[in-house]
């Protein structure tokens, strides 16, 4: 650097340091844009983490199809009566769409569970096999269905840890009870590992699962037998799944004989699709931060230049007296942006620092996730560096342009 | 060689309002290298103005005025700036030091638009200081220095850049006598040492005779230039 620079930001320095109070309130609108926004952006950033890992728990590369129409915020449209998904609609496209590397069905019902003297009102799921390894449930005690017990339709259960929390005392260990389903006894057979909430917020481990075959014949009644109330697949490449939908709807509407003039009798969804929703609500997030950080670092921007407009009309006399010993234009032009970034760098980073201890104390006091990116922290001073610069250039014209006589003249 | 500065019916003229005020009538003047001149002529009659176009600060409205040979006149600022950083000096009557700067860095100034090390810069501000007596004051803000000591800094501001010109408008103006006696021996021995041309304004007679040449002016025209002392030898002794 040159000397010329050095020197110059050692006087901004010194400038600031004899005006701490003045330096202090000019810098203040920086100070709290920058650490509102490094503070918001931590604990979105936290959030979206946790929806991710939430997402995450649903499987990988999962694809859902359920019957009827569902509209895009998740929430079911009029279904109508007809049976749309079957067991066999779910064979056909295993056996038609090579990517598809595993489908599975299910089909749910909220029923009362009984065990002991203790009682629980909670989802049945008749379940295919496959549909443990497509959504990744994995095991805490015990183990999965058998093909056998599909076959001889077992009366065996697979139960989450809400159930486990709701029907047994604490220390007990689940698998080998029999627990009764609609007065049917069911042998527990494996407890299933916690996944918490869902994305659209339910709780995931409060399930039962029982063989479909078992939950068809002796838990919901014969009517609709073969019908599924939701079907998953998966692919092997998260690049696959457009083509993959695109098979299967092409599939089902064979199958469902629909013309085209008609609209698809069933829904699918992807696990790409339900992160979308999720990021949109984000990006709504991030655009009102930007309003925030605009007009924060506005204010702050012309409390700049206010500052240092006073500062010009201030030192006239001292600039007269450095353009009659040569200084140039530009040389007086780089010593206000100097002065000016330096009030807006120090700010940024006593934002930077009030931003990150926010965050952090949002996590201790409110229990929020909160993530401090290095990318906000760089975006952060680069734009305090930017609103300096901007903001100085007027007031370092205006003293760049004064005329020497008439500066040393000043009183 | 040419004179080292050579005015040549020189005009200045402000527009006030509707009127127009001529500070500066058709004045020519030749002044050569290593002379010690003293401007008198009273209040309003155009000294300053004058100054100030010698000292590239301002430009004459008509006429010639060439600096070492170069006309000034049609400069750009920034180059009349760069001039003036490299040929001239300047002493003012208020002194015009930055406050709450220590003396050395008062008379580093010009330097740090030379685009010098900071080491070389304090070096020669420091040699400078001592030209004119005030060792061991580098670190001194202005309010800690006497009127005297403060116009001292500003001879070494002026002279730090070894100019060939030094422009003096009213230094001793704001000093007691004392000062005023301390101030003018500094500069007669850097004409006389150093072969520095100094042109000052003054009001005051026994300022004006440390000078050699007496130049008086009445309503932006001279009214008498004569010669007070034998010329200075003309090759200046090396300090
Ligand atoms: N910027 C200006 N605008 C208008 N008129 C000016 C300006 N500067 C100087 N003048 C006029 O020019 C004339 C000469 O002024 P100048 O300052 O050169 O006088 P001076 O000889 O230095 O006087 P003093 O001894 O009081 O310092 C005066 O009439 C003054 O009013
Ligand atoms: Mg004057």
């Amino acid at each position: 650097m040159s000397a010329f620079v050095w020197l110059t930001i050692m006087t901004a320095l010194r400038i600031l340091g004899r005006n701490r109070m003045r330096a202090g309130l000019t810098m203040l609108g920086i100070v709290i844009g920058v650490a509102a926004v490094i503070a918001m952006v931590s604990i979105g950033e936290g959030a979206k983490r946790a929806v991710q890992a939430q997402i995450a728990t649903m499987g990988t590369n999962v694809i859902i199809i359920f019957p009827g129409v569902t509209s895009a915020s998740g929430v079911r449209g009029s279904q109508g009566s007809a049976v749309t998904l079957t067991v066999s609609d779910a064979l056909e496209l295993k056996k038609r769409i090579p990517l598809l590397a595993d489908t599975g069905w299910t089909r749910r019902d909220v029923m009362q569970i009984v065990y002991g003297n203790k009682n629980w009102n909670g989802p049945i799921n008749g379940i295919s096999p496959s549909y443990l390894t497509i959504r990744d449930w994995s095991f805490t005690s015990g183990g999965p269905f058998t093909q056998t017990d599909l076959d001889s339709a077992a009366r065996v259960a697979l139960i989450g840890q809400t159930i486990v929390e709701n029907l047994f005392e604490s220390g007990e260990e689940p698998v080998g009870a029999v627990i009764r389903i609609k007065n049917v006894p069911f042998r527990v057979i494996g407890v299933l590992a916690p996944k918490g909430q869902s994305a659209q917020g339910s709780d995931q481990d409060d399930v039962i699962f029982i063989p479909f075959s078992t939950a068809e014949r002796k838990v919901f009644g014969t009517s609709f037998i073969g019908s599924v109330g939701a079907m998953f697949g998966s692919t092997e490449q998260v690049e696959d799944l457009p083509m993959a939908v695109e098979q299967i709807r092409e599939v089902l509407r064979g199958r469902h004989r629909l013309q085209t003039e008609q609209n698809d009798d069933f829904t699918i969804r992807t696990q790409v699709d339900i992160g979308k929703v999720q990021e949109g609500t984000s990006e709504t997030l991030t655009m009102m931060l930007f309003a925030i950080a605009s007009v924060s670092l506005l204010v702050g921007g012309i409390g700049i230049m206010n500052i240092l407009l006073v500062s010009v009309t201030e030192r006239t006399r001292e600039i007269g007296v450095r353009m009659a010993v040569g200084a140039k234009r530009r040389h007086i032009m780089m010593q206000f942006l100097i002065e000016a970034m330096t009030l807006s760098l120090v700010g940024g980073a006593l934002g930077i620092v009030l931003g990150v201890a926010g965050a952090k104390l949002t996590t201790v006091i409110a229990g929020w996730p909160t993530i401090i990116s290095g990318d906000v922290i760089v975006i952060a001073f680069f734009f305090s560096l930017v609103v300096g610069l901007f903001f100085g250039l007027y007031p370092a014209n205006k003293a760049a342009r004064l005329n020497p006589i008439e500066a040393l003249r000043y009183e | 060689m040419s004179p080292l500065i050579e005015c040549e019916d020189v005009w200045k003229i402000y527009q006030v309002g509707d009127v127009e005020v001529q500070a500066l009538r058709g004045l020519s003047l030749t002044i050569e290298q290593g002379e010690f001149v003293a401007i008198m002529g009273s209040s309003g009659s155009g000294k300053s103005t004058l100054m100030n176009i010698l000292g590239c600060l301002d430009q004459p409205t008509k006429g010639h005025y060439r600096l070492n040979g170069v006309e000034v006149g049609g400069l750009r600022p920034d180059d009349l700036a760069g001039i003036r950083n490299q040929q001239i000096g300047f002493v003012f009557q208020s002194f015009n030091l930055i406050p709450r700067t220590s003396a050395l860095e008062n008379a580093q100034l010009p330097l740090f638009y030379r685009g010098l090390s900071i080491k070389e810069q304090r070096t020669q501000a420091a040699a400078a200081l001592g030209r004119v007596g005030l060792h061991g004051r580098e670190d001194h803000y202005p309010t800690q220095l006497s009127g005297g000591q403060q116009q001292r800094v500003a001879i070494a501001r002026a002279l730090v850049t070894s100019p060939s010109l030094l422009l003096a408008d009213e230094p001793t103006g704001n000093l007691d006598t004392q000062s005023s006696r301390e101030i003018m021996a500094i500069l007669e021995a850097l004409n006389r040492d150093e072969g520095i041309t100094i042109i000052l304004v003054t009001h005051e007679v026994d300022v004006a005779a440390y000078a050699a040449r007496e130049i008086v002016i009445k309503d932006g025209q001279i009214l008498s230039d004569r010669r007070t002392k034998a010329r200075p030898p003309s090759s200046p002794v090396e300090g």
